[in-house]
């Protein structure tokens, strides 16, 4: 694609975008190339939040179904991003492979893998002995599971730093170190936004990508954005023997697990704990002797593998689950991208992808309605009784 | 009648710091914990053989000159038994600042066990561990750091090799050279980037303990005796394995060469082994004499979080004498903190600015040759866990101009290996310095993360809590 001619350049809108999480950097990518003049100011270093520190799962299986077609559109991006912005990121697709412990489990497996197919995707149900047999590494005590070919990971700490620095390429400015202090809706319909230093940023559209802490940024301009900021704790282990192919989630949530080509296994599972003044986490006490028993419970041959590291990182929560994406019903150009929970890095591409169809046409080119920023919002007439 | 509870002091580390700090402790009528990894007390420069070896390993031949004083601490220690609340085997994996003042100590114990341990002051004598310039061949097998040799030795009475080349830099070279002379081994030379000039430079301060300085001269003098080859001002450039062993070939002051060992032990120095300070949120600064970054204490041990001391050589590299010194000033400073009497601290006060003075000495003789580190070959391995070279280190500082160490690592696994940069962090601060303009200074250090050291299995025990 080139870019549009600059004579269409000056018709289109200035983009501010808040936050250079996957989310952002992806949408100043996309809107880039698009031909928009785009800002992208970021308080700290591009990736280094939730983005850069994430599990790394690339997956749609098992993803909300209101999702699904958002994860659907973003998969398509990914075994693109060498050509699209320079590096692989270390994409893999071994498939994502959910297990079940008990029968009652094996229920909601059937039930999303029709929901899976009916949106075109493979999913392969296994009972307790294809399980068995196909993943022998496994537990035997496993009543089945259900697989997904084609989702797989790729490396947090890499993708919105390739994005950022493609987007850059494409005539974006990147500011890091650089966090907006306040959002100021003008008079004359666009929106000034101020840094620090007495920056000032003008811009027709803003674009809200700041995470966990988008909540905040929405309060700012009146928007009821309720979500909590919560902590998913990791580990890794040193290299061990290759045996784990497929990237691993338990139904029940507890632990999702892969193994890095070089053998280290990477696991999530409980949570840690977010300091007071919600920028900083640090991993629990009680989650480092839970999920790594779990894990050894799970995959018997781990039991002398020792933990070489944990972290943690800070997501942001909705009272649904979902994200918020969109525009505000009170406020053309006003957009919001955030609140993605533990799901935002599969899908933070797609989201780039569509939130320029949005800007540049005012097509999403999806249905963005389960996203509404507006769903949480309290009616006036409640809100007084 | 009420009896108020005795706080609990905790020590990390039963080396010379932590031996004396816990005996200061004692002294002072409290039962202190004393919690190492090791199954005996000692540290690294007293760690003894097992016992099934000791017959061979007399003291004398182990410790040389610092026989009796080994045999002091360890016997000391042993008149201890029962007052000190001594867990070895015991590694402290992570700690926390607890809510209510003090510290959350988490446990893991050789058997499996795990537990926590909570403490109202904390004593890190945690020591040091190797400091090492990479240099191309650094990961053949064959080659070891000097500490691992002086492990092998001490730990296992044994040798890495019969004809070993001790290179690096520091006084630890001809130490261990010479236990390894006196202990069977032929050392295949001794090459020392430090250069003759910059020793006698440092005498004026070295002579503030004028018998270790005259010591380490009759260490050398005794090598020079045995025919070993000294090759001061030189430095160790590459490793290269050929069919009669392990080559290292050198440059310097005397031209360039090379020497041929069947073993290799390298080191240039010491560094803290601050993680656990790090978790803790202790400051930290930059020592432009040490040329590394150090915990932050005052004159007794305090570091910048309340009840929290450090002992000994992770307090900064001043050697086993100044460690039992510093334990016992900084017990003393503790029981000050908590309200008891501790008398005496004006002279340890002395004595550790004396040896203060001569640890200034040390870094002038034996500067850690950071200069170097700009010039490393590309091909030359930083990080060995993840298998980073300088080369790899240099494209992703020009690709993605780091503003500091921190994000460097995430781009490239640097320091994401089982050691967790203790070895290659401060080497990927120096490229990123020297490549960037900038002083290693103004380029940060890794952040410690818990596990501070790979954690094995566990089986948590009943009790989470226990305060004596
Ligand atoms: C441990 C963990 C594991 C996870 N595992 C997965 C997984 O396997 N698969 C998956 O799909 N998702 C996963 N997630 C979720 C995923 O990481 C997030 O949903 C996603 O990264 C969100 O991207 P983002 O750009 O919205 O947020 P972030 O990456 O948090 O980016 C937001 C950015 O906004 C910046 N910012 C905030 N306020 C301001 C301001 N006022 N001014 C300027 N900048 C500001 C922040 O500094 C930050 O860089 C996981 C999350 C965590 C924490």
């Amino acid at each position: 694609m080139t870019p549009a001619p600059i004579i269409l350049r000056r018709a289109l809108p200035r983009v501010c975008i808040i936050g250079g999480g996957i989310v952002g950097s992806a949408t100043a990518f996309f809107l880039a190339r698009g031909g928009c003049p785009v800002e992208l100011l970021e308080r700290d270093t591009v990736g280094s939040r939730a983005s850069g520190v994430n599990f790394g799962g690339v997956r749609r299986h098992g993803r909300a179904v209101a999702e699904l077609p958002l994860a659907i559109r973003s998969r398509a991006i990914w075994p693109r991003l060498r050509e699209l912005i320079g590096h692989d990121c270390d994409f893999e697709t071994p498939g994502h492979l959910k297990v079940a412990q008990t029968e009652a489990e094996l229920e909601p497996l059937a039930r999303w893998a029709a929901i899976g197919r009916a949106h075109g995707l493979t999913i392969d149900l296994l009972d307790r002995g294809q399980l068995r047999r196909d993943h022998p590494w496994l537990t035997h005590d496993l009543a089945g599971g259900s697989f997904c070919p084609g989702d797989g990971y790729a490396n947090p700490r890499l993708v919105a730093p390739y994005f950022a620095r493609a987007a850059r390429a494409e005539g974006a400015v990147i500011r890091e170190g650089h966090p907006v202090l306040a959002v100021e809706d003008t008079a004359g319909g666009g929106f000034v936004l101020h840094g620090p230093l007495g920056a000032r940023h003008e811009a027709d559209v803003v674009v809200n990508a700041a995470g966990a802490w988008g909540g905040a940024i929405a309060g700012q301009l009146g928007l009821d954005v309720p979500m909590v900021s919560l902590a998913p704790q990791m580990f890794v282990t040193e290299p061990t023997t290759r045996r784990i192919g497929p990237v691993l989630g338990m139904v029940s949530g507890a632990i999702y697990l892969r193994q890095s080509v070089r053998g280290n296994v990477i696991f999530g599972g409980g949570r840690g704990s977010v300091h007071p003044d919600g920028l900083r986490s640090r991993p629990a006490e009680d989650v480092f002797e839970r999920s790594p028993a779990l894990v050894r419970a799970l995959i018997p041959a781990l039991a002398g593998v020792p933990l070489i590291r944990s972290w943690t990182g800070i997501e942001g929560n909705t009272p649904d689950g979902l994200p918020v994406i969109g525009e505000s019903g009170g406020r053309a150009g006003l957009i919001h991208a955030c609140g993605f929970s533990g799901h935002g890095f599969e899908m933070g591409p797609g989201v780039g992808e569509t939130l320029r169809d949005l800007i540049l046409t005012g097509d999403a080119g999806l249905d963005l309605s389960a996203f509404s920023p507006d769903r949480f919002a309290v009616p006036p007439a409640i809100r007084s009784a | 009648m009420p009896v108020e509870a005795a706080p609990c002091v905790a020590i990390i580390g039963a080396g010379p710091a932590g031996l004396r700090a816990a005996a200061a402790l004692v002294a002072a009528g409290l039962r202190p914990v004393l919690l190492d990894e090791a199954p005996e007390p000692g540290g690294q420069i007293y760690r003894r053989p097992p016992p099934a070896l000791r017959p061979a390993l007399a003291p004398a031949k182990l410790y040389g000159p610092d026989a009796s004083r080994a045999r002091a601490l360890h016997e000391g220690f042993a008149a201890l038994a029962g007052a000190v609340d001594h867990r070895p085997g015991t590694m402290v994996w992570n700690a926390t600042n607890r809510d209510a003042g003090g510290f959350r100590l988490m446990l893991h114990h050789t058997s499996g066990l795990r537990s926590a341990l909570d403490c109202d002051a904390l004593i890190l004598a945690t020591g040091a561990m190797d400091r090492i310039l990479p240099m191309p061949g650094w990961t053949l097998p064959g080659v070891w750091s000097l500490g691992g040799a002086q492990v092998m030795l001490k730990g296992q009475a044994n040798l890495i090799g019969r004809r070993p080349v001790f290179a690096g830099s520091g006084p630890l070279l001809y130490l261990i050279a010479g236990q390894y002379a006196a202990a069977g081994g032929t050392p295949a030379a001794v090459i020392d980037a430090a250069s003759f000039g910059a020793k006698l430079r440092a005498i004026p301060w070295l002579a503030a303990r004028p018998a270790v300085m005259l010591r380490g001269v009759a260490m050398t003098a005794l090598l020079r005796a045995r025919g070993v080859p000294l090759l001061e001002g030189c430095h160790a450039d590459r490793i290269e394995a050929a069919d009669d062993g392990l080559r290292v070939h050198w440059s310097g002051a005397r031209g360039t060469g090379f020497v041929t060992g069947d073993a290799v032990a390298i080191g240039h120095g010491l560094k803290p082994e601050h993680l656990l300070a790090d978790i803790l949120g202790c400051d930290r600064r930059y020592d432009t004499g040490a040329r590394q970054w150090l915990v932050h204490t005052d004159a007794e041990g305090r570091s910048s979080q309340p009840g929290l001391y450090l002992a000994g050589d992770m307090a900064g590299i001043r050697g086993g004498h100044a460690a039992e010194t510093a334990g016992e000033l900084t017990a003393l400073a503790a029981l000050a903190d908590l309200g008891r009497a501790a008398p005496g601290r004006p002279a340890l006060r002395r004595a550790l600015i004396r040896q203060d003075l001569f640890r200034k000495g040390m870094e002038r003789a034996f500067p850690f040759p950071s200069d170097r580190v700009a010039d490393l070959p590309d091909e030359t391995i930083v990080c060995r866990c993840e298998g980073i070279g300088a080369g790899d280190l240099r494209q992703a500082i020009r690709l993605w101009q780091p503003a500091d160490v921190n994000r460097l690592k995430a781009m490239t696994r640097c320091g994401m290996g089982r050691c967790q940069g203790r070895l290659c962090g401060d080497i990927a601060a120096g490229l990123l310095a020297s490549e960037t303009g900038r002083h290693v200074a103004d380029v940060g250090s890794l952040r410690g993360q818990a596990p501070v050291k790979p954690l094995p299995a566990g089986r948590a025990e009943a009790a989470t809590a226990i305060v004596p």
